[in-house]
């Protein structure tokens, strides 16, 4: 029997629903003497800093108190690359609304606002540039006055591809589709916002941040190159981390401020976000524009296509993956899973004085997911052919694939989920309630989205992008401990996924162990192997094939040993329920003899053999697709544009399923905020930068009123890119719900003629389509 | 997202309650269910520097049913039990489809009928229900004490009441509607548990197979709570048909005139009015 492929229940959930969780607040609230700071920041999003005034004597740190700390910069080595500097307390410019302007510390941090309240910080304020388009003409303000901008103003990238023919299959095509897709603003809005803990050991002269973060190794390392010290002066720990999506991978400047503050004034201190902070400058994700042309052939071949990508950046860059992620994935990416020789593509990222962008689960995939099926949908209306048949004449069905832009795509199921989707979804049965529907004045609509997502992929495409610095690989180190248990360090940091529970089950197979008797040690720069952390849909890839790698070599050394104690051949060992035999014999010896002898009797091991059972492997793949089918069926209220969802329904293929359940929760969870994506959140802002969905009275997460029961079907295609058989699931969800949303509005509201290419499609702006259609047919308002 | 510093007072009697809004004035706020206060202190947009909570003044939370002619809501009857209550007739009714789309549950259970009004957000329920009844409001202070017609309570600024800094709204007289009349509300918000974008709360004498009389008043067109004059003229007197409904539902939308914001433009907010009135005739007709 195997552990892997069962929905075993997570053994992290235990402590999190009986509020035993620690996280970064309550371990906070547990150290004395915690002192909390709060910042004080800028009230408008551009202008110059005449001075910062403060109450005489007070704890007030500005960038003045910090003078050997350098600016942040993350690079990308492409000539089309401009790099942004962003300084850890703004000091001359502010940039961006709710910028960092300086830090106060005091008891609580009711006294720390309080004192907040009292700095003045004279800034002459001056015109703002908030939309992406807008920055680019010339006389647009500059938002980093002084850096050339040889590819524009505010031009920050500028990526171009191009396919030799793409002319020819334009002039050759009997249709082309235009479209004009906008995702608005959002934040990922985990809902632990951000929160740090510093602690100097004034003893030691060490610096401890506990942090809500997934890359605590890049953290560490990020916090010493800018702080200029050694990263053994340094640890950083993750608690428990209530969400994270992208939040927290990027380095905030929130976090940097603090460990100096901690430093300079030997205390320990903690900045706990609150949702305001957060919804104003944590990081912000989406806001990007796509203009699209697809090339038809009247079977609804597509033939070409032509995207001029716009992507706002906001103020500065993130760090370590830069503004370039969004951009750069949106345009390699942006095929997905349809047949396509001929393709052109422009993407460009653009700086504003908007709040910095960071990825945000799925990063440019929603959107371009986005993209590519409203083109599906619009062509095969166009060309009056069913929205099913149109995709499987165009959906890749042989492998390896490999896209126009060159990336290679591993074998998945893409037809086949759209199969098993219009069957879940009965589309026959629905397409006859529909027109029973719309003889009673409803509109029912359904909407399906099919996409693959790379996932699991290692340093080789990172490194495609031309980062300074390349992520990837990931360590797994792993110990059998005296009595047999396992403990296993990891390098990925996982945050709420149940990566522990799935590992525990993977390296229970293994090893002959039960998942219980595995311990996963994450999260801590001082106990854990160097790596990349959790994000990217790659911890169950790269983390669990580095764990698959660990465990054969420690298995192959208990094999080992066991052979040697029983005088067999390490070949004919197996090692199964707690204990190595010899295969088809009841001769045996338990894990935990083997563990004594390698640890307190190591002089009976074989010789050359060193004491101790700890062993490690560094996995580092070049990545897998995951794919899947979302359908929606939707009813459109005419009247007042609300849109309600009446079914969700998934076809997911993950490749091996190490747990069932943890993959459904995943495929919920991201379903959810592709949701929210669709209909619900939008960060808003008036002419002059103030945000005006400030907090979540306006910014509005759906709830589990609005959000339907999501139907999961699993599809498991092993492809050899992963050595553990699995794909990467984390993004998926948040990927394919946009899509198949905006497509079942769009055909519930075809007859009206009305095609939904902005998102989120909040009710006012349904609505104001819908009044436009009627007043165009009725020649009159309805 | 801490409030600024604050006294705090939790007086056991009326008078004491009122002596402490004489002493502090301007400086002092009511704290009842606290559902909206709290919130704003946290945010920091109202920084009182005493609290004076009524949770234990007696008599408060009393709904008084005895006078055969009208009801008298104490001002901290939770919402929670006016959903809930077992007020006879339509008027009960009308409590309990109003209350359900008050918040979410927890809400319910802490916030109160007088701090809603006392409030006077422009998509409260309650203060559209208490317009569309003419509800009477009663207020006492140090000095003595007086009764406010709903029309008068409410000014046409939001968050704005005729409440003196230091007069306490103790209670609420609503009429018993009659059984033969037909109440009905609708609401539209972006998710369940929201403000209200637009509402309508209406309330429908018939005559047979006519309209005698209606009452409808809207929330979130304007900076209080609104009655459809023209809409309830339209109706009075004619038959009880759709046709009749679509033009007070039609009159509604024009004789308002809403202020767009992110949720909406001011088309928008019409158009739903239009929708919310429909339904809420529809419902009371029904
Ligand atoms: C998430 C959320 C959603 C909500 N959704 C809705 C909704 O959909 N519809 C809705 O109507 N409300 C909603 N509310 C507000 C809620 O209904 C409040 O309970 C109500 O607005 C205020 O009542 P309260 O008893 O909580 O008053 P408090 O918050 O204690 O006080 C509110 C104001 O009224 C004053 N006040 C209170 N009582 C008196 C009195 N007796 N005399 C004089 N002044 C007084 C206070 O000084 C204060 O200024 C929501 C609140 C939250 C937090």
């Amino acid at each position: 029997m195997r552990w892997t492929g069962r929905s075993l229940r997570r053994f992290e959930d235990p402590a999190l629903v009986r509020g035993l969780g620690r996280f970064v607040a309550d371990v906070a609230d547990q150290h004395r003497g915690t002192l909390h700071a709060a910042f004080v920041r800028s009230p408008v999003p551009a202008g110059e800093i005449r001075s910062i005034e403060a109450p005489p004597g007070a704890p007030v740190l500005t960038a003045e108190s910090f003078p050997g700390i350098r600016t942040m910069c993350a690079r990308l080595d492409r000539p089309d690359f401009v790099a942004l500097e962003t300084p850890v307390l703004a000091s001359d410019a502010v940039r961006h609304p709710g910028e960092p302007v300086a830090l106060v510390v005091a008891g609580s941090r009711a006294e720390a606002e309080d004192l907040a309240e009292q700095v003045v910080v004279d800034i002459e304020a001056t015109r703002p540039v908030l939309d992406a388009t807008a920055a680019t003409d010339p006389d647009a303000p500059t938002v980093h006055a002084g850096l050339d901008m040889p590819m524009g103003n505010n031009v920050v990238l500028d990526a171009r591809f191009a396919t030799e023919g793409l002319e020819a299959a334009f002039e050759e095509a009997d249709e082309i589709v235009a479209l004009d897709i906008r995702a608005h603003r959002q934040n990922a809005l985990p809902i632990e916002a951000r929160g740090a803990l510093a602690a100097h050991d004034r003893g030691t002269g060490r610096t401890t941040l506990t942090a809500a973060n997934q890359m605590p190794h890049m953290l560490r390392t990020a916090l010493a190159d800018i702080l200029d010290i050694g990263e053994a002066e340094l640890r950083v720990v993750t608690p428990e981390v209530g969400g994270a999506f992208g939040q927290k991978m990027c380095v905030p400047r929130e976090y940097v401020a603090l460990v100096a503050a901690a430093r300079l004034l030997g205390a320990t201190i903690a900045w706990i976000e609150d949702r305001s902070e957060n919804l104003l400058a944590s990081w912000h994700s989406r806001d990007h524009s796509y203009l699209l042309r697809g090339a038809f052939n009247r079977s609804g071949m597509l033939l070409g296509l032509d995207a001029d990508i716009v992507c706002n950046i906001g103020a500065y860059s993130n760090y370590p993956v830069t503004f370039g992620v969004e951009p750069l994935m949106a345009m390699a990416e942006l095929p997905g899973p349809y047949r396509l020789s001929q393709y052109r593509v422009r993407s460009r990222a653009v700086t504003t004085n908007m709040c910095p962008i960071a990825p945000y689960r799925g990063v440019s995939r929603p959107v371009l997911t986005l993209a590519m099926e409203r083109l599906m949908d619009t062509a095969a209306r166009r060309l009056d052919l069913d929205p099913v048949e149109i995709r499987r004449a165009n959906l890749v069905s042989e492998f390896p694939y490999s896209m126009p832009t060159g990336l290679p795509v591993d074998p998945g199921s893409y037809v086949e989920t759209l199969d098993a989707a219009v069957e879940a979804l009965d589309l026959e049965g629905f397409r006859r309630r529909q027109q029973q529907a719309a003889a009673e004045g409803r509109y029912l609509g359904v909407g399906f989205s099919v996409f693959g997502e790379r996932t699991g992929y290692g340093t080789p495409a990172f490194a495609a992008r031309a980062m300074e610095i390349t992520p990837g690989y990931e360590t797994v180190q792993l110990e059998m401990n005296p009595s047999g248990d396992v403990t296993a360090r990891i390098g990925a940091s996982p945050h709420g996924q149940g990566l522990a529970t799935a590992l525990s089950q993977l390296l229970a197979d293994e090893l002959g162990v039960e998942p219980r008797q595995v311990a996963v040690v994450h999260g801590d720069t001082d106990t854990t192997p160097y790596g990349w952390g959790t994000f990217a849909s790659r911890s169950m890839v790269i983390a669990g094939g580095a764990a698959k790698l660990a465990a054969e070599r420690l298995a192959a050394q208990l094999r080992e040993i066991a052979a040697h104690h029983l005088e067999a051949s390490p070949d004919d060992i197996r090692l199964e329920d707690g204990s190595a035999v010899v295969a088809g014999t009841s001769v045996g010896v338990t894990l935990p003899e083997i563990a004594r002898i390698a640890h307190h009797s190591s002089h009976l091991l074989p010789a050359p053999m060193e004491p101790g059972l700890s062993v490690s492997a560094t996995y580092d793949p070049g990545g897998t697709f995951s794919n899947a089918c979302h359908a929606a069926v939707v009813e459109v209220d005419p009247d007042t544009g609300h849109v309600r969802l009446e079914r969700f329904v998934v076809i997911a293929d993950a490749g091996l399923e190490v747990n069932p359940m943890i993959v459904e929760g995943q495929i919920h969870g991201g379903v959810t905020q592709g949701i929210a994506n669709a209909l619900y959140e939008e960060l808003v802002t008036d002419d002059d930068g103030n945000l005006l969905t400030a907090s979540l009275m306006d910014f509005l997460p759906p709830t589990v009123c609005e959000v339907p029961l999501i139907e999961v079907t699993h599809v498991q295609t092993i492809t050899d890119a992963s050595i553990t058989g699995a794909k990467g699931v984390g993004e998926g969800g948040a990927i394919g719900a946009p899509a198949a949303v905006l497509n079942a509005i769009s055909d519930a509201l075809s007859p009206l003629g009305i095609e939904v290419d902005e998102m989120p499609a909040t009710p006012s702006r349904v609505r104001e389509l819908i009044r436009r259609a009627q007043s165009t047919t009725t020649g009159g308002p309805t | 997202m801490k409030p600024a510093a604050f006294e705090y007072h939790a007086p056991r009697t009326l008078e004491e309650a009122l002596g402490l809004l004489h002493e502090h004035q301007d400086e002092a706020k009511v704290l009842a269910g606290g559902q909206s206060l709290v919130p704003a202190m946290n945010f920091r947009l109202a920084r009182p520097a005493v609290l004076v909570d009524i949770a234990h003044v007696p008599g408060l939370d009393r709904i008084e049913t005895n006078d055969p002619a009208s009801v008298t809501v104490g001002a901290r009857v939770r919402h929670l039990d006016l959903e809930h209550n077992t007020i006879a007739g339509p008027l009960g009714s009308l409590f309990a489809m109003t209350g359900r789309w008050v918040g979410h549950y927890p809400i319910r259970v802490r916030g109160t009928f007088g701090g809603s009004l006392a409030h006077a957000d422009p998509a409260a329920e309650w203060c559209a229900l208490a317009s569309a009844l003419d509800a009477e409001l009663h207020c006492r202070s140090t000095s003595g004490s007086r009764t406010v017609g709903a029309r008068d309570f409410f000014e046409q600024m939001a968050f704005t009441t005729c409440l003196e800094p230091d007069e306490l709204l103790v209670g609420v007289r609503l009429p018993r509607l009659s059984d033969s009349c037909g109440v009905g509300m609708a609401e539209f918000a972006r998710r369940w548990g929201d403000f209200a974008i637009v509402l309508a709360v209406t309330a429908v004498e018939r005559d047979g197979d006519s309209i005698a009389r209606a009452r409808i008043a809207l929330g979130g067109v304007a900076g209080g709570p609104v009655r459809a004059s023209n809409a309830e003229a339209a109706l009075a007197g004619r038959p009880a048909t759709a046709g009749t409904v679509a033009e007070a539902a039609a009159a509604a939308a024009e004789e308002v005139d809403p202020t767009g914001d992110i949720h909406g433009s001011a088309d928008y907010r019409r158009d739903l009015v239009r929708a919310m009135v429909t339904r809420a005739l529809d419902q009371a007709l029904a």
